[in-house]
């Protein structure tokens, strides 16, 4: 483990931390306003920044508003986790051509991707990365696109000051505070920042700041902040690990209740930053000599995702949100040693209709008829 | 798996066998950098592509001992399969594989063999005959019970007649229907097992369609098997084959890696849950 250290920046110095990313040759991306919502984009300084802007998040809505403060990070999340940045939307995997002669030849088409830095990641983001690290990136053959983008990613992290009313980060034991895998984490205060270093790359950068060291008082200050941000969340897990709490009950009557609810649109799964699905499929080139074979996220909610010869095995709606959230909750221990789902709860805000299964979970977990 | 899941390689088809008048034979052979040799153990399937159009899971139905050539039976159930259809020797498709962990042969060495298969789905079972009756001093007595629905669905049936009595085995045939010249018995397969006797040496390799997979179970744990000794073949969509995708989860288990061949007593909380 890296030692940790700390230093003091004041607001105003900000645009210093940017530039120092940008000498050692990152591409920078930081939250900006686009479209209604907050997105990860390359800024160039610290103006791009959706400053004193608040998110009001509840189950079926997202809004933007201006908030009282000054500051650079007084909201939650938008859609988006850093699950787009490394494990492509769409990514072509390998081209093939059909010589003259008939035989094919194969050519992969590896990303060579800049190295990244992102500021602004929450815990919840963190450690929905390090569960993606262990799906990607474990074995002998670790995924090669997700590989690549995940190797040069410097990281700023910033410990979340204002969940909205759909983050349940502390039920799941993910936040409101950075833990580990950042390089640098920020604890903002209305005069600056509390910088403190993750690893021996961020405590690199913290030493070319050459910060002062911090106040006590704003230690503390930003202690009171964490545990004002820890109770003002209302949402809860019934607990940490469901582990076949929720494989047990596949006829559960509830399901039923969830499904006649639910769309099937998979906006929950496109928002999670944990959900891994994704599809390949061929796309020839006209002249028939070629064609790429690519890869898109995909949805257990799709009636294509469990297609087999002659239907899908999840043909209704009720079977596909079973699974989505038996996978998340229970199937992840196994899998992976623990819940798949880190409390950012933005498939509550992105569902068209609203399903809060924090609501829903204690239905399914009690008796058929119990209330 | 010693050759890299996510990146195909080239294969040109060396013959093609008409079986029925929906399913073909393959035989290919791998081109191109051969320094891997193509191993594989029966059970275990490669992704098969055509170009342009996309992959299928196709088991491999050959002898890992035959090292210059591989086959795949094939039924044609969509636009992948049909075009397979339409190749022929010198025609070229892409492989990924092998993939997933196939039969515990070495496991079942000096066993009592019965293999359960039902309808079209027992291309994951002819490997098993195939390496038996290849070794068959290396096993005890091979039963092979088949069924399908319609005797029009039977192929194989030479093959069938051919292999009953070879060193002892014995093939037993039934179809659901019945019909005229149909010389085996009529009813489900679950009905063939009267004709073994389950012993401590007795292990048994299953697959078809999950409600034959699971009667068939039941039956042979009445007759006193134990679930160790029972082995069933699952089939779920496949994609990347190689565990990332997500689109054969059952229950915990990632069919294309932990799979396709799993200990009943494994899977068992897993099987007969309808759209799980």
């Amino acid at each position: 483990m890296t030692e940790e250290s700390r230093g003091f920046l004041e607001r105003e110095r900000f645009r210093e931390l940017f530039d120092r990313l940008v000498l050692r040759g990152y591409q920078t991306l930081a939250p900006v306003v686009r479209d209604g919502t907050i997105v990860y984009e390359e800024v160039s300084g610290p103006e791009d920044l959706p400053r004193g802007l608040r998110d009001l998040q509840t189950p079926g809505s997202y809004r933007l508003e201006a908030g009282e403060s000054g500051r650079f990070f007084s909201w939650a999340n938008g859609p988006q986790a850093l699950k787009p940045l490394l494990f492509a939307p769409r990514e072509i995997l390998w081209e093939t051509r059909r010589e003259s002669d008939g035989a094919l030849s194969f050519s992969s088409s590896s990303p060579s991707p800049r190295p990244l830095a992102v500021i602004g990641i929450r815990a919840c983001d963190l450690s929905a990365l390090a569960l993606s690290d262990r799906h990607f990136g474990k074995g002998p053959f670790p995924d090669p696109g997700y590989a690549l983008r995940r190797r040069d990613l410097f990281l700023v992290a910033v410990d979340c000051s204002h969940p909205a009313d759909t983050c349940f980060c502390v039920s799941t034991g993910d936040g409101p505070e950075a833990q580990s895998g950042f390089d640098l984490a920020l604890g903002e205060l209305d005069s600056g920042f509390l910088v403190r270093s993750g690893s021996e790359k961020g405590r690199e950068l913290l030493r070319e700041l050459s910060l002062p060291p911090p106040e006590s008082s704003m230690e503390e200050a930003l202690k009171r902040q964490a545990d004002q941000a820890r109770s003002s969340q209302t949402r809860r897990l019934p607990s940490r690990n469901l582990r076949n709490a929720l494989a047990s009950r596949p006829d559960h009557p509830h399901w039923n209740n969830l499904a006649a609810r639910c769309l099937s649109c998979g906006n929950c799964t496109s928002v999670c930053p944990t959900c891994f699905c994704f599809s390949e499929r061929e796309e020839p080139a006209l002249d028939g000599h070629s064609s790429l074979h690519l890869r898109e996220w995909d949805s257990c909610f799709t009636a294509g995702h469990s297609y087999i010869h002659p239907g899908p095995l999840r043909g209704e709606t009720r079977f596909r949100y079973r699974q989505w959230l038996t996978h998340k909750l229970d199937y992840w221990h196994d899998q992976y040693g623990r819940s798949g789902c880190v409390g950012c709860g933005r498939c509550l805000s992105w569902c068209p209709v609203g399903i809060d299964f924090t609501e829903d979970l204690p239905l399914l977990l009690g008796e058929p008829d119990g209330h | 798996m010693d050759t890299d899941p996510h990146f195909p390689r080239a294969a040109i088809i060396r013959d093609r066998i008409q079986e029925a008048p929906t399913v073909f034979t393959l035989r290919l052979e791998p081109e191109g950098d051969t320094s891997v040799p193509f191993r594989f153990t029966p059970g275990q399937f490669n992704m098969v592509g055509v170009m342009g159009l996309g992959e299928v899971p196709l088991s491999i139905v050959s002898d890992p001992s035959d090292l210059d050539f591989f086959d795949h039976t094939v039924r044609i159930v969509g636009r992948v399969t049909g075009a397979m259809a339409r190749m022929g020797p010198g025609d070229r498709v892409s492989i990924r594989g092998p993939f997933g962990n196939g039969w515990p042969m070495d496991a079942t060495r000096g066993r009592d063999i019965v293999l359960v298969s039902g309808g079209l789905g027992c291309a994951p079972l002819v490997s098993v005959v195939n390496y038996v009756v290849r070794r068959r001093e290396d096993f005890g007595a091979l039963t092979v019970l088949h069924g399908v629905k319609n005797p029009r669905d039977l192929f194989w049936k030479e093959r069938f007649s051919r292999l009953n009595g070879i060193g002892g085995t014995r093939v037993f045939l039934t179809s659901d229907t019945g019909g005229s010249g149909w010389e085996g018995a009529v009813g489900p397969v679950t009905n063939l097992i009267e004709n073994i006797s389950v012993t401590k040496k007795t292990t048994a390799k299953i697959c078809g369609p999950e409600p034959m997979m699971i009667a068939t179970v039941r039956k042979l744990l009445d007759q006193g098997l134990a679930e160790e000794d029972l082995w069933v073949s699952l089939e779920r969509n496949m994609q990347c084959a190689a565990g990332f995708c997500g689109h054969c989860q059952l229950g915990e288990m990632f069919v294309c890696r932990s799979g396709p061949v799993f200990r009943y007593s494994e899977i068992k909380n897993r099987l007969g849950i309808r759209g799980l």
